[in-house]
Protein backbone atom coordinates (compact mmCIF):
# COMPACT_ATOMS: atom_id res chain seq x y z
CA UNK A 1 0.00 0.00 0.00
CA UNK A 2 2.44 2.71 0.81
CA UNK A 3 4.18 1.32 -2.15
CA UNK A 4 1.38 2.16 -4.41
CA UNK A 5 1.11 6.05 -2.92
CA UNK A 6 5.38 5.99 -3.23
CA UNK A 7 4.87 5.16 -6.98
CA UNK A 8 1.77 7.22 -7.42
CA UNK A 9 3.86 10.40 -5.54
CA UNK A 10 6.39 9.64 -8.09
CA UNK A 11 4.40 9.42 -11.02
CA UNK A 12 2.79 13.14 -9.65
CA UNK A 13 6.44 14.29 -9.46
CA UNK A 14 7.10 12.87 -13.50
CA UNK A 15 4.18 14.80 -14.55
CA UNK A 16 4.74 17.68 -12.95
CA UNK A 17 8.53 17.69 -14.22
CA UNK A 18 7.13 17.26 -18.21
CA UNK A 19 7.57 20.06 -19.88
CA UNK A 20 4.41 22.55 -19.98
CA UNK A 21 3.82 22.29 -23.67
CA UNK A 22 2.95 18.57 -23.28
CA UNK A 23 0.04 19.59 -21.61
CA UNK A 24 -1.41 21.22 -24.92
CA UNK A 25 -4.41 18.63 -26.00
CA UNK A 26 -4.50 17.00 -29.13
CA UNK A 27 -7.22 18.95 -30.58
CA UNK A 28 -4.53 22.15 -30.50
CA UNK A 29 -1.93 20.49 -31.23
CA UNK A 30 -3.46 19.54 -34.88
CA UNK A 31 -4.68 23.19 -34.78
CA UNK A 32 -1.22 24.45 -34.70
CA UNK A 33 0.06 21.95 -37.48
CA UNK A 34 -2.61 23.22 -39.66
CA UNK A 35 -1.47 26.68 -38.99
CA UNK A 36 2.33 25.49 -39.39
CA UNK A 37 1.56 23.78 -42.52
CA UNK A 38 -0.62 26.59 -44.29
CA UNK A 39 -0.20 29.46 -42.86
CA UNK A 40 3.49 29.20 -42.38
CA UNK A 41 3.45 27.31 -44.86
CA UNK A 42 3.20 30.27 -47.21
CA UNK A 43 6.67 32.20 -46.77
CA UNK A 44 8.45 28.88 -45.54
CA UNK A 45 7.15 26.07 -48.19
CA UNK A 46 4.45 23.64 -46.94
CA UNK A 47 6.92 21.21 -46.91
CA UNK A 48 9.10 23.52 -44.79
CA UNK A 49 11.63 23.29 -47.56
CA UNK A 50 11.83 27.20 -47.55
CA UNK A 51 10.30 29.99 -49.73
CA UNK A 52 10.84 33.31 -48.93
CA UNK A 53 11.37 32.52 -45.30
CA UNK A 54 14.15 30.15 -44.43
CA UNK A 55 13.71 26.13 -44.73
CA UNK A 56 12.35 24.54 -41.39
CA UNK A 57 13.38 21.00 -41.51
CA UNK A 58 15.03 19.26 -38.56
CA UNK A 59 18.51 19.46 -40.26
CA UNK A 60 18.27 23.28 -40.80
CA UNK A 61 17.25 23.45 -36.64
CA UNK A 62 19.16 21.38 -35.02
CA UNK A 63 22.28 23.81 -34.25
CA UNK A 64 20.01 26.48 -33.27
CA UNK A 65 18.88 27.59 -29.99
CA UNK A 66 15.57 26.45 -29.05
CA UNK A 67 15.00 29.59 -27.02
CA UNK A 68 15.82 31.26 -30.05
CA UNK A 69 13.36 29.77 -32.30
CA UNK A 70 10.47 30.46 -29.46
CA UNK A 71 11.48 34.36 -29.31
CA UNK A 72 11.53 34.82 -33.22
CA UNK A 73 8.34 33.33 -33.30
CA UNK A 74 6.64 35.00 -30.57
CA UNK A 75 8.19 38.73 -31.74
CA UNK A 76 9.15 38.24 -35.16
CA UNK A 77 12.37 39.30 -36.67
CA UNK A 78 13.02 42.57 -37.26
CA UNK A 79 14.26 43.49 -40.34
CA UNK A 80 12.75 40.60 -42.18
CA UNK A 81 8.57 39.87 -43.01
CA UNK A 82 8.78 37.30 -39.79
CA UNK A 83 5.67 38.80 -38.20
CA UNK A 84 5.51 38.44 -34.04
CA UNK A 85 3.33 35.43 -33.05
CA UNK A 86 2.76 36.65 -29.65
CA UNK A 87 -1.12 37.24 -28.65
CA UNK A 88 -2.54 34.72 -31.31
CA UNK A 89 0.32 31.75 -29.74
CA UNK A 90 0.79 31.55 -26.42
CA UNK A 91 4.15 30.75 -25.09
CA UNK A 92 3.90 27.46 -24.37
CA UNK A 93 2.16 26.59 -27.70
CA UNK A 94 5.16 28.38 -29.23
CA UNK A 95 7.49 26.14 -26.88
CA UNK A 96 5.63 22.93 -28.60
CA UNK A 97 5.17 24.10 -32.37
CA UNK A 98 9.30 24.35 -31.95
CA UNK A 99 9.89 20.59 -30.49
CA UNK A 100 7.18 19.63 -33.60
CA UNK A 101 9.86 21.55 -35.67
CA UNK A 102 12.78 19.87 -34.25
CA UNK A 103 11.18 16.53 -34.80
CA UNK A 104 10.23 16.85 -38.22
CA UNK A 105 6.58 16.28 -37.09
CA UNK A 106 3.92 16.44 -39.13
CA UNK A 107 5.98 16.24 -42.22
CA UNK B 1 -20.19 3.91 -95.21
CA UNK B 2 -18.80 7.60 -94.46
CA UNK B 3 -22.44 9.32 -93.83
CA UNK B 4 -23.14 6.53 -90.84
CA UNK B 5 -19.70 7.61 -89.64
CA UNK B 6 -19.22 11.04 -89.40
CA UNK B 7 -22.31 11.59 -87.33
CA UNK B 8 -20.75 9.61 -84.77
CA UNK B 9 -17.31 12.08 -84.70
CA UNK B 10 -19.48 14.74 -84.17
CA UNK B 11 -21.54 13.31 -80.98
CA UNK B 12 -17.90 12.38 -79.41
CA UNK B 13 -16.64 15.39 -77.59
CA UNK B 14 -14.28 13.11 -76.25
CA UNK B 15 -11.99 12.39 -79.15
CA UNK B 16 -8.79 12.92 -80.94
CA UNK B 17 -8.62 11.67 -84.35
CA UNK B 18 -6.07 9.56 -83.25
CA UNK B 19 -8.25 7.06 -81.95
CA UNK B 20 -10.44 7.48 -84.86
CA UNK B 21 -8.71 4.99 -87.07
CA UNK B 22 -8.92 1.62 -84.93
CA UNK B 23 -12.53 2.59 -84.01
CA UNK B 24 -13.24 3.48 -87.74
CA UNK B 25 -11.59 -0.25 -88.05
CA UNK B 26 -14.07 -1.98 -85.72
CA UNK B 27 -16.66 -0.41 -87.39
CA UNK B 28 -16.15 -1.38 -90.66
CA UNK B 29 -15.45 -5.14 -89.24
CA UNK B 30 -19.05 -4.71 -87.61
CA UNK B 31 -20.18 -4.26 -90.84
CA UNK B 32 -18.84 -6.64 -92.83
CA UNK B 33 -20.02 -9.63 -91.00
CA UNK B 34 -23.51 -8.31 -91.47
CA UNK B 35 -22.46 -9.03 -94.74
CA UNK B 36 -25.69 -7.36 -96.18
CA UNK B 37 -25.11 -3.96 -98.56
CA UNK B 38 -28.54 -2.95 -96.70
CA UNK B 39 -27.89 -2.56 -93.50
CA UNK B 40 -31.54 -2.08 -91.55
CA UNK B 41 -31.97 0.99 -89.28
CA UNK B 42 -31.46 -1.48 -86.39
CA UNK B 43 -28.18 -2.40 -87.44
CA UNK B 44 -27.08 1.33 -88.30
CA UNK B 45 -27.58 2.12 -84.74
CA UNK B 46 -25.54 -0.57 -83.31
CA UNK B 47 -23.07 0.45 -85.47
CA UNK B 48 -23.17 4.23 -84.49
CA UNK B 49 -22.96 2.77 -80.52
CA UNK B 50 -20.44 0.83 -80.89
CA UNK B 51 -18.24 3.25 -82.76
CA UNK B 52 -19.50 5.68 -79.93
CA UNK B 53 -18.20 2.81 -77.25
CA UNK B 54 -15.07 2.28 -78.44
CA UNK B 55 -14.43 6.08 -78.97
CA UNK B 56 -15.35 6.96 -75.54
CA UNK B 57 -13.47 3.81 -74.34
CA UNK B 58 -10.41 4.94 -76.34
CA UNK B 59 -10.29 8.52 -75.42
CA UNK B 60 -10.69 11.00 -72.94
CA UNK B 61 -9.68 14.33 -74.76
CA UNK B 62 -12.49 16.46 -75.42
CA UNK B 63 -13.18 18.46 -78.71
CA UNK B 64 -14.09 21.47 -77.46
CA UNK B 65 -13.16 25.01 -77.37
CA UNK B 66 -10.77 26.21 -74.18
CA UNK B 67 -11.80 29.67 -74.08
CA UNK B 68 -13.82 29.55 -70.84
CA UNK B 69 -11.88 26.85 -69.26
CA UNK B 70 -9.17 26.99 -66.00
CA UNK B 71 -6.94 25.92 -63.49
CA UNK B 72 -7.47 25.35 -60.06
CA UNK B 73 -4.70 24.56 -57.46
CA UNK B 74 -5.40 22.39 -54.68
CA UNK B 75 -1.84 23.16 -52.86
CA UNK B 76 -2.04 20.21 -50.01
CA UNK B 77 -2.37 17.73 -53.00
CA UNK B 78 -0.25 18.54 -55.60
CA UNK B 79 -3.03 18.51 -58.24
CA UNK B 80 -4.90 20.76 -60.01
CA UNK B 81 -8.78 21.02 -61.29
CA UNK B 82 -9.63 21.74 -65.10
CA UNK B 83 -12.95 23.54 -64.48
CA UNK B 84 -15.12 25.36 -67.15
CA UNK B 85 -17.09 28.69 -66.05
CA UNK B 86 -19.61 28.07 -68.37
CA UNK B 87 -21.60 25.48 -66.94
CA UNK B 88 -19.30 25.42 -63.87
CA UNK B 89 -18.23 22.33 -63.57
CA UNK B 90 -15.12 20.41 -62.75
CA UNK B 91 -13.50 18.44 -65.53
CA UNK B 92 -10.37 16.56 -64.69
CA UNK B 93 -8.53 16.19 -62.19
CA UNK B 94 -4.56 16.80 -62.52
CA UNK B 95 -2.28 14.70 -60.04
CA UNK B 96 1.20 14.57 -59.54
CA UNK B 97 2.32 18.39 -59.62
CA UNK B 98 5.09 18.20 -56.42
CA UNK B 99 4.56 20.87 -53.76
CA UNK B 100 1.92 23.60 -54.62
CA UNK B 101 2.19 25.97 -51.69
CA UNK B 102 2.85 28.90 -53.93
CA UNK B 103 1.64 27.77 -57.32
CA UNK B 104 1.59 30.28 -60.20
CA UNK B 105 0.06 29.34 -63.90
CA UNK B 106 0.68 30.83 -67.37
CA UNK B 107 -1.11 29.54 -70.19
CA UNK B 108 0.12 29.04 -73.63
CA UNK B 109 -1.46 31.01 -76.75
CA UNK B 110 -3.53 28.86 -77.90
CA UNK B 111 -4.98 28.22 -74.42
CA UNK B 112 -4.56 24.06 -75.09
CA UNK B 113 -2.09 24.13 -72.34
CA UNK B 114 -1.59 25.33 -68.92
CA UNK B 115 2.11 25.80 -67.70
CA UNK B 116 1.95 25.41 -63.52
CA UNK B 117 4.83 26.49 -61.45
CA UNK B 118 5.47 24.85 -58.17
CA UNK B 119 7.19 25.15 -54.95
CA UNK B 120 9.41 22.63 -55.34
CA UNK B 121 11.00 23.83 -58.57
CA UNK B 122 8.70 21.88 -60.53
CA UNK B 123 7.59 23.46 -64.08
CA UNK B 124 4.84 21.29 -65.17
CA UNK B 125 3.25 21.49 -68.79
CA UNK B 126 -0.65 20.39 -68.61
CA UNK B 127 -2.97 19.70 -71.63
CA UNK B 128 -6.74 20.98 -70.55
CA UNK B 129 -8.71 19.19 -73.16
CA UNK B 130 -6.97 16.13 -72.02
CA UNK B 131 -6.87 16.73 -68.64
CA UNK B 132 -3.63 15.03 -68.90
CA UNK B 133 0.40 16.16 -67.56
CA UNK B 134 2.29 16.61 -70.95
CA UNK B 135 6.02 17.03 -69.46
CA UNK B 136 7.32 17.99 -66.30
CA UNK B 137 11.06 19.16 -65.10
CA UNK B 138 12.29 20.12 -61.94
CA UNK B 139 14.09 22.69 -63.03
CA UNK B 140 15.25 24.46 -59.47
CA UNK B 141 15.27 23.67 -55.59
CA UNK B 142 12.72 26.51 -55.00
CA UNK B 143 10.81 28.36 -56.89
CA UNK B 144 7.96 30.98 -57.07
CA UNK B 145 6.56 31.95 -60.45
CA UNK B 146 6.31 32.50 -63.82
CA UNK B 147 5.56 34.16 -67.46
CA UNK B 148 5.05 32.90 -70.91
CA UNK B 149 6.77 35.32 -73.51
CA UNK B 150 5.10 37.35 -75.76
CA UNK B 151 5.34 35.21 -78.45
CA UNK B 152 4.33 32.20 -76.71
CA UNK B 153 7.65 30.20 -77.39
CA UNK B 154 9.29 30.40 -74.13
CA UNK B 155 8.29 29.89 -70.72
CA UNK B 156 10.30 31.42 -67.94
CA UNK B 157 10.66 30.64 -64.19
CA UNK B 158 11.57 32.88 -61.34
CA UNK B 159 13.51 31.06 -58.86
CA UNK B 160 14.26 31.59 -54.87
CA UNK B 161 16.93 28.15 -54.74
CA UNK B 162 19.16 29.12 -56.39
CA UNK B 163 17.89 32.45 -57.41
CA UNK B 164 17.56 33.29 -60.81
CA UNK B 165 15.54 32.44 -63.94
CA UNK B 166 15.80 29.95 -66.02
CA UNK B 167 13.68 29.87 -69.55
CA UNK B 168 12.57 27.13 -71.54
CA UNK B 169 11.07 26.34 -74.88
CA UNK B 170 7.36 26.18 -74.57
CA UNK B 171 6.59 23.29 -76.35
CA UNK B 172 9.66 20.73 -74.96
CA UNK B 173 10.31 22.28 -71.59
CA UNK B 174 14.22 22.05 -72.98
CA UNK B 175 16.46 24.83 -71.23
CA UNK B 176 17.17 27.54 -73.53
CA UNK B 177 18.53 30.68 -70.89
CA UNK B 178 19.99 30.52 -67.36
CA UNK B 179 20.31 34.29 -66.29
CA UNK B 180 21.39 33.84 -63.19
CA UNK B 181 20.67 36.82 -60.39
CA UNK B 182 23.94 37.31 -58.90
CA UNK B 183 24.56 40.86 -57.26
CA UNK B 184 27.57 43.24 -57.57
CA UNK B 185 29.26 41.44 -54.57
CA UNK B 186 28.69 37.86 -55.54
CA UNK B 187 25.18 37.56 -53.43
CA UNK B 188 23.06 35.33 -54.99
CA UNK B 189 18.91 36.74 -55.00
CA UNK B 190 15.82 35.36 -54.48
CA UNK B 191 13.55 36.84 -57.61
CA UNK B 192 10.21 37.98 -57.16
CA UNK B 193 7.52 39.43 -59.62
CA UNK B 194 8.75 37.88 -62.75
CA UNK B 195 6.40 38.98 -65.91
CA UNK B 196 6.21 39.33 -69.41
CA UNK B 197 6.68 42.32 -71.52
CA UNK B 198 6.74 43.71 -75.04
CA UNK B 199 9.42 42.81 -77.35
CA UNK B 200 10.34 39.23 -76.14
CA UNK B 201 11.33 40.43 -72.65
CA UNK B 202 11.08 39.21 -69.29
CA UNK B 203 11.04 41.67 -65.96
CA UNK B 204 12.18 40.64 -62.68
CA UNK B 205 12.95 41.74 -59.39
CA UNK B 206 15.45 40.62 -57.15
CA UNK B 207 14.24 40.30 -53.23
CA UNK B 208 17.39 40.21 -51.58
CA UNK B 209 19.44 42.40 -53.98
CA UNK B 210 17.01 44.99 -54.17
CA UNK B 211 17.13 45.57 -57.84
CA UNK B 212 14.96 44.91 -60.82
CA UNK B 213 16.12 43.44 -64.29
CA UNK B 214 15.05 43.45 -67.75
CA UNK B 215 15.96 40.48 -70.25
CA UNK B 216 15.54 40.69 -73.83
CA UNK B 217 14.70 37.07 -75.35
CA UNK B 218 14.81 38.12 -78.47
CA UNK B 219 17.90 36.14 -79.53
CA UNK B 220 17.38 33.23 -76.71
CA UNK B 221 21.02 32.26 -77.42
CA UNK B 222 22.28 35.38 -76.11
CA UNK B 223 20.15 37.16 -73.20
CA UNK B 224 20.54 40.93 -73.14
CA UNK B 225 19.68 42.27 -69.56
CA UNK B 226 19.44 45.59 -68.10
CA UNK B 227 20.06 46.05 -64.39
CA UNK B 228 18.00 48.66 -62.39
CA UNK B 229 20.04 48.78 -59.04
CA UNK B 230 19.09 49.77 -55.20
CA UNK B 231 15.02 50.00 -56.13
CA UNK B 232 14.44 49.94 -52.04
CA UNK B 233 14.61 46.92 -49.35
CA UNK B 234 13.02 43.75 -49.95
CA UNK B 235 11.07 44.22 -53.12
CA UNK B 236 8.71 41.44 -52.23
CA UNK B 237 6.36 41.55 -55.92
CA UNK B 238 5.59 43.46 -58.51
CA UNK B 239 2.87 43.47 -61.38
CA UNK B 240 2.87 45.28 -65.20
CA UNK B 241 0.06 47.55 -66.00
CA UNK B 242 -1.88 45.78 -68.85
CA UNK B 243 -0.21 47.77 -71.89
CA UNK B 244 2.62 46.59 -70.94
CA UNK B 245 4.42 50.48 -69.96
CA UNK B 246 4.88 50.13 -66.18
CA UNK B 247 6.18 47.73 -63.89
CA UNK B 248 6.31 48.11 -60.18
CA UNK B 249 7.73 46.70 -57.89
CA UNK B 250 6.36 46.90 -53.61
CA UNK B 251 9.03 46.92 -51.10
CA UNK B 252 8.16 45.40 -48.19
CA UNK B 253 11.25 47.09 -46.39
CA UNK B 254 9.67 50.71 -47.21
CA UNK B 255 6.78 52.67 -47.22
CA UNK B 256 6.63 53.43 -51.13
CA UNK B 257 6.92 50.97 -54.76
CA UNK B 258 9.36 50.97 -57.30
CA UNK B 259 8.48 51.77 -61.17
CA UNK B 260 10.31 51.51 -64.25
CA UNK B 261 8.44 53.39 -67.69
CA UNK B 262 9.60 50.13 -70.12
CA UNK B 263 8.77 52.96 -73.03
CA UNK B 264 11.63 55.02 -71.51
CA UNK B 265 14.15 52.84 -69.14
CA UNK B 266 16.83 55.94 -69.75
CA UNK B 267 14.73 57.41 -66.55
CA UNK B 268 15.69 54.62 -64.67
CA UNK B 269 13.71 53.78 -60.89
CA UNK B 270 11.44 56.15 -59.70
CA UNK B 271 10.22 56.01 -56.44
CA UNK B 272 6.39 56.22 -56.27
CA UNK B 273 3.95 56.18 -53.29
CA UNK B 274 6.85 56.88 -50.56
CA UNK B 275 6.24 56.85 -47.21
CA UNK B 276 2.82 56.26 -47.95
CA UNK B 277 2.69 54.42 -44.15
CA UNK B 278 4.53 57.62 -42.30
CA UNK B 279 2.84 57.97 -38.98
CA UNK B 280 1.30 55.02 -38.93
CA UNK B 281 2.18 51.98 -36.54
CA UNK B 282 3.09 49.13 -39.50
CA UNK B 283 0.89 45.93 -38.57
CA UNK B 284 2.77 42.51 -38.53
CA UNK B 285 2.31 41.29 -41.69
CA UNK B 286 1.10 37.33 -41.31
CA UNK B 287 0.89 36.75 -45.86
CA UNK B 288 2.75 39.08 -47.79
CA UNK B 289 0.48 40.70 -50.42
CA UNK B 290 0.28 39.91 -54.12
CA UNK B 291 0.85 42.26 -56.96
CA UNK B 292 -0.25 39.84 -59.83
CA UNK B 293 -3.53 41.11 -61.25
CA UNK B 294 -3.00 44.79 -61.59
CA UNK B 295 -6.39 46.91 -60.37
CA UNK B 296 -7.12 49.50 -62.78
CA UNK B 297 -10.45 51.08 -62.65
CA UNK B 298 -10.33 54.40 -64.92
CA UNK B 299 -6.89 56.00 -64.46
CA UNK B 300 -6.85 54.81 -60.41
CA UNK B 301 -5.12 52.25 -59.64
CA UNK B 302 -5.98 50.17 -56.45
CA UNK B 303 -2.85 48.45 -54.28
CA UNK B 304 -2.78 46.20 -51.47
CA UNK B 305 -1.14 48.83 -48.51
CA UNK B 306 1.83 46.74 -47.12
CA UNK B 307 0.87 45.95 -43.16
CA UNK B 308 -2.25 48.06 -43.15
CA UNK B 309 -6.04 47.62 -43.15
CA UNK B 310 -6.05 49.91 -46.60
CA UNK B 311 -5.91 49.71 -50.22
CA UNK B 312 -3.90 52.64 -51.74
CA UNK B 313 -5.74 54.60 -54.64
CA UNK B 314 -3.20 55.30 -57.05
CA UNK B 315 -3.63 57.84 -59.88
CA UNK B 316 -2.06 56.85 -62.98
CA UNK B 317 -1.25 59.73 -64.53
CA UNK B 318 1.37 61.32 -61.99
CA UNK B 319 1.43 58.45 -59.88
CA UNK B 320 0.52 60.56 -56.96
CA UNK B 321 -1.97 58.74 -54.12
CA UNK B 322 -5.34 59.52 -54.63
CA UNK B 323 -7.37 58.06 -51.54
CA UNK B 324 -7.10 55.52 -49.15
CA UNK B 325 -10.15 52.61 -48.44
CA UNK B 326 -10.43 51.58 -45.30
CA UNK B 327 -10.63 47.53 -45.11
CA UNK B 328 -11.49 44.33 -42.80
CA UNK B 329 -7.60 43.54 -42.95
CA UNK B 330 -4.65 42.89 -44.72
CA UNK B 331 -5.49 43.04 -48.22
CA UNK B 332 -3.68 40.19 -50.40
CA UNK B 333 -5.35 40.15 -53.09
CA UNK B 334 -6.67 43.78 -54.86
CA UNK B 335 -8.26 42.30 -57.89
CA UNK B 336 -10.81 44.79 -60.44
CA UNK B 337 -13.41 43.43 -61.60
CA UNK B 338 -12.61 43.55 -65.61
CA UNK B 339 -15.25 46.81 -66.17
CA UNK B 340 -13.01 48.52 -63.68
CA UNK B 341 -16.42 49.24 -61.76
CA UNK B 342 -15.60 47.27 -58.35
CA UNK B 343 -12.61 45.82 -57.08
CA UNK B 344 -12.56 42.56 -55.05
CA UNK B 345 -10.72 42.17 -51.83
CA UNK B 346 -9.31 39.42 -49.82
CA UNK B 347 -7.40 39.32 -46.52
CA UNK B 348 -4.15 38.13 -44.83
CA UNK B 349 -4.26 35.65 -42.00
CA UNK B 350 -6.34 35.98 -39.35
CA UNK B 351 -8.91 37.93 -40.88
CA UNK B 352 -9.07 35.87 -44.24
CA UNK B 353 -12.59 34.78 -44.39
CA UNK B 354 -13.76 37.32 -45.71
CA UNK B 355 -13.90 39.70 -48.98
CA UNK B 356 -14.77 43.00 -49.63
CA UNK B 357 -15.87 45.06 -53.08
CA UNK B 358 -15.18 48.84 -53.32
CA UNK B 359 -16.62 50.55 -55.68
CA UNK B 360 -14.18 52.09 -57.78
CA UNK B 361 -16.09 55.51 -58.23
CA UNK B 362 -16.80 56.17 -54.34
CA UNK B 363 -14.11 54.45 -53.04
CA UNK B 364 -16.07 53.20 -50.70
CA UNK B 365 -16.53 49.52 -49.42
CA UNK B 366 -20.43 48.67 -50.66
CA UNK B 367 -20.32 44.88 -49.72
CA UNK B 368 -18.66 42.22 -47.25
CA UNK B 369 -18.74 38.80 -47.90
CA UNK B 370 -17.76 35.73 -45.39
CA UNK B 371 -17.10 32.74 -48.18
CA UNK B 372 -15.17 31.26 -45.26
CA UNK B 373 -12.03 30.43 -43.19
CA UNK B 374 -8.98 30.57 -45.65
CA UNK B 375 -9.85 32.68 -48.56
CA UNK B 376 -6.61 32.55 -50.87
CA UNK B 377 -7.37 33.84 -54.22
CA UNK B 378 -10.19 35.02 -56.57
CA UNK B 379 -10.89 35.01 -60.15
CA UNK B 380 -12.80 36.64 -62.95
CA UNK B 381 -14.26 35.28 -65.53
CA UNK B 382 -13.24 37.29 -68.51
CA UNK B 383 -15.85 39.68 -69.54
CA UNK B 384 -16.43 39.76 -65.22
CA UNK B 385 -20.29 38.51 -64.94
CA UNK B 386 -18.66 35.95 -62.04
CA UNK B 387 -15.89 35.64 -59.79
CA UNK B 388 -14.30 31.84 -58.54
CA UNK B 389 -13.36 32.33 -55.00
CA UNK B 390 -10.96 29.65 -53.19
CA UNK B 391 -11.51 29.04 -49.86
CA UNK B 392 -9.23 26.56 -48.13
CA UNK B 393 -10.29 25.51 -45.01
CA UNK B 394 -14.10 24.93 -46.46
CA UNK B 395 -12.40 22.75 -49.60
CA UNK B 396 -14.20 24.26 -52.05
CA UNK B 397 -14.48 26.84 -54.85
CA UNK B 398 -17.40 29.14 -54.58
CA UNK B 399 -18.59 31.17 -57.46
CA UNK B 400 -20.36 34.92 -57.09
CA UNK B 401 -22.40 36.42 -59.43
CA UNK B 402 -20.43 39.75 -59.15
CA UNK B 403 -23.78 42.00 -59.81
CA UNK B 404 -26.21 40.75 -57.13
CA UNK B 405 -23.21 39.09 -54.81
CA UNK B 406 -25.26 35.83 -54.64
CA UNK B 407 -23.42 32.54 -53.90
CA UNK B 408 -24.08 30.68 -57.66
CA UNK B 409 -22.14 27.51 -57.48
CA UNK B 410 -19.94 25.32 -55.48
CA UNK B 411 -17.86 23.43 -56.16
CA UNK B 412 -15.20 20.51 -53.85
CA UNK B 413 -11.35 21.00 -53.72
CA UNK B 414 -8.49 19.96 -51.71
CA UNK B 415 -7.55 22.79 -50.10
CA UNK B 416 -7.56 25.33 -53.39
CA UNK B 417 -5.46 28.13 -53.69
CA UNK B 418 -4.72 29.97 -57.16
CA UNK B 419 -7.27 29.80 -59.33
CA UNK B 420 -6.26 31.22 -63.37
CA UNK B 421 -8.74 31.49 -65.74
CA UNK B 422 -7.21 30.40 -69.79
CA UNK B 423 -8.66 34.06 -70.73
CA UNK B 424 -5.30 35.13 -69.03
CA UNK B 425 -3.38 33.24 -72.18
CA UNK B 426 -3.83 37.03 -74.17
CA UNK B 427 -3.15 39.23 -71.29
CA UNK B 428 0.24 40.56 -71.25
CA UNK B 429 1.98 39.98 -67.50
CA UNK B 430 -0.33 37.02 -66.47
Amino acid sequence: MRKTGKLLFSLAMMIQSIPVSAALDTARQAELLYLLKHDCGSCHGMTRKGGLGPALLPENLHDRPATLMVNTILDGRSGTPMPPWRGELSEQEVQWLVEALRRGEGL
Amino acid sequence: MIPVLSPVRGQNKGVRPLFLLPCVDKTLCFLKKGSDPFIGARELVCAVLLTCMALTANAECLIRGSGDLGVVGERASGSVQIIETTGKTSLFRVEGLGDLSHASVVFSRDARYAYVFGRDGGLSKIDLLCGTLVKRVVQAGNSIGGAISQDGTLVAVSNYKPGGVKVFDAKTLELVADLPAVDGKGTPSKVVGLVDAPGQQFVYTLYDAGEIRIADLRDPAKPVVQDFRQIGRLPYDALITPDGRYYIAGLFGEDGMALVDLWDTDKGVRRILDGYGRGEEKLPVYKMPHLEGWAMAGRFAFLPAVGQHEVLVVDSTSWQEAGRVAVHGQPVFVEARPDGRHIWVNFAHPRNDTVQVIDAETQQVIKTLKPGKGVLHMEFTPRGEAVWVSVRDRDMVQVYDTRTFARIAELPAAKPSGIFFSARAHRTGL
